[in-house]
């Protein structure tokens, strides 16, 4: 154990509370209205409130503020603007600046008199109540010299350019592999579908929200709405021009985050600029609609893909052309391409990405970047295949499956797609289906099955924690990972018990402060991997120490045993060849006088091992072969809809979701995270959007009563499975993650089932009423 | 009942506004909707007195939150969500519009629910007003809060108090007979991490024991 690698499965072969159905160890807290939120530190002494001005124009210069009214209200403290806000140690908005900080937008609001984009910060008011800081920002006047702005890439002032590299330089702009062109001229059946996508945003439930508190001139607290407290550590540091030492952020609750809160945004250091400002703690918090412009978006989108396949279905070529909105400096686009270039066995492929830049703040990763819009895609394109060459859609899949991974030609590291789609067929009773579109009726409503593969792969990842064991027999488990509300506390908890061989009352997991060990972004699906695998280590970090301190005790029955030759069964030290001797960690740390004992563990994720501790410290044998596999979650979706001919309303009836993704650690929160990503992936295919104004590029509907999130009345009972799946490459857990893959193929799912329901295929999302009448049935 | 003060902070100097020269005014609750609706049998003289009355600036305000009456200084543009967090620390109210669209704000005010953000402090004095807070009896969690947990109704929590007053009330008005119902009557609540399915598991429960 020394050198290699332990793993859960080798300790842990029979699981003791990892998997079960726990309730959430941070549920009674929610429940009741305890859990504090980044706005709800209303303890800071003397803490005041900040609200952002923001632009209602999208290009201009500002020419100048008139404060005076504004200054004139009681209780004002201060009006902040690029005029009057020191400069800034570091900005993003130059390219080495920008990665420095880890920018997502290389541009930040008040460091000029610039205006790039509606909804941009112009101002940040404060004073002694909110009441009062809102009315005095309706009183700031700002004067703009506005000009044209360009709303999107089908502005005709846009120019198309090749990005070279898309989502913010983390993905090539170009990929081929094989011939398609060629192969696409020569293929016997060829179709070519343009798919567009709204823009989609985050729209957590929890506005972005940032209370900052300098305790001393060079000592910063922040309570920051983020998916990431180290990110934002490094981000306000950099800014600040402090040692990341000096600024802790804390985030022990977050409302949601989808994304959207895994990047600093500007919101954080302008509360941070506040508080140093008026020397007192201050307090901010996103309007909706500046929620809208605040964070980041899913970027409006037009995919043309290309689909050359033989009589029988099997797909010989995929040319995907991406074109798409990016800001005035960065170029941002998700990566669409990724999964058509993964998901089915085809020997030709290319890919290219056109950007255009606007008026409008850079777009981020919003849940299953890339994955979501491109599945769009490729799932209705291959569907249009089946129907039009008369195979079931779910055989046509099975006649495309890819036994290796066709982008890299790298063995799986594990998949059960086809037991996904086994089970999800038949718990959703897709035998029954009528192969005929626009055949089945129930009453007047036209009836539809559709349905779907999700896939989503691995991201490496490294991740540190902690672990404190008590001679009592109970423990405290740290790592600064943050909770989105996917279970984090939850699942952590289950792994240290089991790890530490603990019921779970005995131990607590903390999280959400940089004072803590260092852990990735909950984002990518990464967290539940990296952390699991972190804690995993820790604890077997602690059993090393103890086994060290066993065999120097003369009292011990280990004394003088290889620690090499010892193994811990249920919290017992033993000997691997005589179990009869050894004695429980209690006795061991009792007679040592050891009031605990503690161990730090470094988890990875993925086959990478980027990280140089992560690449020391790992088992060659095991990095190599981790190394050689393609990690990947896979499932299926299946989706009826029912359809209104006449109003051509469509409404989701039942869903099954099945899903392969390695050890599930909680059966309860897994399925609820399935089930919240089909809804919002439900959400996107059938009412989000978010529309700009092509004259003046400002949003339209930039609230939940304009911007529609699916209500409690969209939604049907929802049935999710997982298959029993052990990944011994992924992680010392075998966890793959399942944040975004719930979203993967849905919108597709729910689009098939449309066109299977009217025989009419809808394009671009939203599928909304007024598509569905427009659009023109398919002729058989 | 007890009559207790706010504190807006540890140190007891909570950061009452001051009192300034520019003051707002406003009309003391519904003015004449309130009294076009008002049951014609109360005393219309005691009516009129009440709706006319004008406040201005920052005012002692009275309101009795889950059983305590609680004073606190505020102006009357402040509405009911913004003293319960930012004047009383009753944070478990959530704000997630401020436009009455989300419902992470409902609370219930004399047995109603109600978006707290859509109404102001000043116009609920003298009513019964119930939190999340105020929904346990001291450890003991009420079934809803109970139910909740066992069905896994949420997931980051942050609409949890709104859905679970909306829950409470959507039982106690005959609104959760069926699930599609159910629904219906709980749909002004948005749930972003979509844990719809697992929410009507709770009402159902909850209503199948009432």
């Amino acid at each position: 154990m020394d050198t290699a690698e332990p793993t859960f499965f080798d300790t842990n072969p029979k699981a003791g509370v990892v998997g079960q159905p726990l309730n959430r160890v941070d549920g009674r807290d929610k429940v009741t209205g305890k859990a504090k939120y980044s706005a709800e530190f209303n303890q800071l002494p003397g803490l005041v409130h900040a609200v952002l001005k923001t632009s209602d124009v999208a290009k201009g210069r500002i020419t100048g503020f008139d404060t005076t009214a504004a200054m004139k209200q009681p209780g004002v403290l201060a009006i902040l603007t690029h005029q009057n806000l020191p400069k800034l140690a570091k900005t993003p908005n130059d390219a080495e600046g920008k990665k420095a900080i880890g920018a997502p937008m290389g541009f930040m609001p008040l460091t000029t008199d610039q205006i790039h984009y509606a909804g941009q910060p112009v101002a940040i008011v404060v004073a002694d109540t909110l009441e009062r800081a809102q009315y005095a920002a309706a009183l700031l006047k700002v004067q703009v010299a506005a000009e044209k702005p360009i709303a999107s890439y089908e502005d005709p002032q846009a120019k198309l350019f090749d990005p070279t590299k898309v989502q913010d330089g983390k993905a090539p702009a170009h990929t081929v592999r094989g011939n398609a062109q060629a192969a696409f001229a020569a293929a016997p059946v060829q179709l070519t579908h343009k798919y567009t996508h709204a823009i989609n945003h985050h729209n957590p439930m929890e506005p972005g929200a940032t209370t900052a508190h300098w305790e001393a001139a060079d000592r910063l607290t922040i309570y920051d709405a983020t998916q990431g407290v180290t990110r934002t550590q490094k981000a306000v540091s950099t800014m600040l021009g402090l040692s990341a030492e000096q600024v802790r952020v804390v985030t022990k609750y977050l409302g949601g985050g989808f994304g959207c809160k895994g990047s600093s945004w500007p919101h954080t250091i302008l509360t941070v600029q506040a508080a140093k400002a008026v020397g007192r703690p201050v307090k901010l918090s996103l309007t909706r609609p500046q929620m809208f412009t605040g964070m980041g978006h899913r970027e409006d989108q037009t995919q043309t893909l290309k689909m050359g396949a033989t009589r029988d279905g099997k797909l010989t070529a995929l040319i995907h052309e991406k074109t798409s909105t990016t800001s005035p400096w960065d170029n941002y686009a998700e990566s669409n391409s990724k999964i058509i270039n993964m998901l089915y066995e085809c020997q030709n492929f290319e890919a290219s990405y056109q950007l255009a830049r606007a008026n409008v703040m850079t777009s981020t990763f919003t849940r299953a970047p890339g994955e979501a819009p491109g599945s769009f895609a490729l799932e209705c394109s291959l569907d249009d295949l089946a129907y039009q060459l008369g195979i079931d859609p779910l055989e046509i899949r099975l006649r495309n499956y890819a036994e290796k991974d066709p982008s890299t030609g790298k063995a799986w590291s594990s998949k059960s797609l086809k037991e996904c789609y086994a089970r999800g067929a038949e718990l959703f009773g897709w035998s029954k289906r009528n192969p005929k579109a626009g055949a089945t009726r129930d009453g007047r409503l036209l009836v539809g099955w559709g349905m779907a593969t999700a896939s989503y792969p691995v991201h490496n990842s490294q991740g540190t924690a902690r672990a404190r064991l008590y001679a009592d027999g109970h423990a405290v488990v740290q790592s600064g990972a943050t909770d989105l509300g996917t279970g984090t506390y939850t699942v952590m908890t289950q792994v240290a018990a089991d790890a530490l061989f603990l019921p779970v009352d005995k131990v607590r997991f903390e999280l959400g402060d940089t004072k803590l060990p260092t852990a990735p972004n909950s984002g990518g699906s990464v967290a539940a991997g990296t952390v699991s695998s972190s804690v995993y280590m820790a604890a077997q970090d602690v059993w090393q120490k103890l086994i060290k301190v066993a065999v120097l005790d003369k009292k011990s029955p280990l004394y003088r045993a290889k620690a090499a030759d010892v193994e811990v069964k249920q919290g017992r030290l033993q000997l691997k060849a005589n179990p009869q001797k050894g004695e429980d960690f209690a006795a061991i740390m009792k007679r040592a006088e050891m009031a605990d004992i503690e161990g730090n563990g470094q988890g990875r994720y993925g086959s990478g091992y980027e990280d140089a501790q992560a690449a020391a410290n790992a088992d060659p044998a095991k990095k190599d072969q981790a190394a050689d596999h393609s990690m990947h979650s896979f499932g299926a979706h299946f989706c009826e809809v029912k359809v209104d001919p006449d109003l051509g309303t469509v409404r989701v009836t039942r869903w099954v979701s099945v899903h392969g993704a390695g050890r599930i650690l909680n059966a309860k929160t897994a399925r609820s995270q399935i089930i919240g990503g089909s809804i919002f992936g439900i959400g996107a295919a059938l009412m989000e959007g978010t529309v700009r104004d092509q004259n003046y590029s400002r949003y339209t509907n930039a609230s939940l009563a304009d911007y529609h999130i699916p209500v409690n009345a969209d939604i049907p009972e929802m049935t999710v499975e997982f298959i029993d799946e052990k990944d011994p490459y992924i992680n010392a857990m075998g966890v793959k993650g399942i944040g975004e893959i719930s979203m993967v193929g849905v919108s597709a799912a729910v689009a098939n089932a449309v066109f299977h329901a009217t025989g009419k295929r809808v394009r671009s999302l939203p599928i909304t009423p007024d598509k569905v009448l427009a659009t023109k049935p398919v002729q058989a | 009942m007890s009559t207790v003060s706010s504190s807006g902070t540890p140190e007891g100097t909570p950061p009452h506004p001051e009192d300034g020269t520019r003051r707002s005014f406003m009309k003391q609750a519904g003015g004449l909707l309130g009294l076009a609706l008002a049951p014609p049998l109360v005393a219309q003289a005691e009516r009129l007195t009440a709706y006319s009355k004008t406040v201005e600036g920052v005012t002692s305000l009275q309101l009795k939150i889950n059983g305590t009456v609680r004073t606190i200084q505020a102006e009357p543009r402040v509405t009911l969500l913004d003293a319960l967090r930012e004047y009383l620390d009753l944070t478990g109210t959530k704000k997630g519009c401020d436009h009455g669209q989300c419902g992470a704000c409902t609370v219930h005010v004399d047995g109603r629910r109600i978006n707290s953000c859509l109404t102001l402090a000043v116009m609920n004095q003298g009513k019964e007003i119930t939190t999340i807070e105020g929904l346990a009896q001291g450890e003991a969690l009420h079934p809803m809060q109970e139910a909740f947990l066992k069905h896994d109704g949420f997931q980051c929590g942050y609409c949890t108090p709104g859905q679970i007053m909306s829950g409470v009330a959507c039982v106690k008005e005959g609104h959760a007979s069926s699930d599609d119902q159910t629904r219906e009557w709980m749909s002004g609540n948005l749930c972003r991490c979509g844990a719809y399915p697992n929410i009507v598991a709770a009402v159902r429960e909850v209503a199948g024991k009432a």
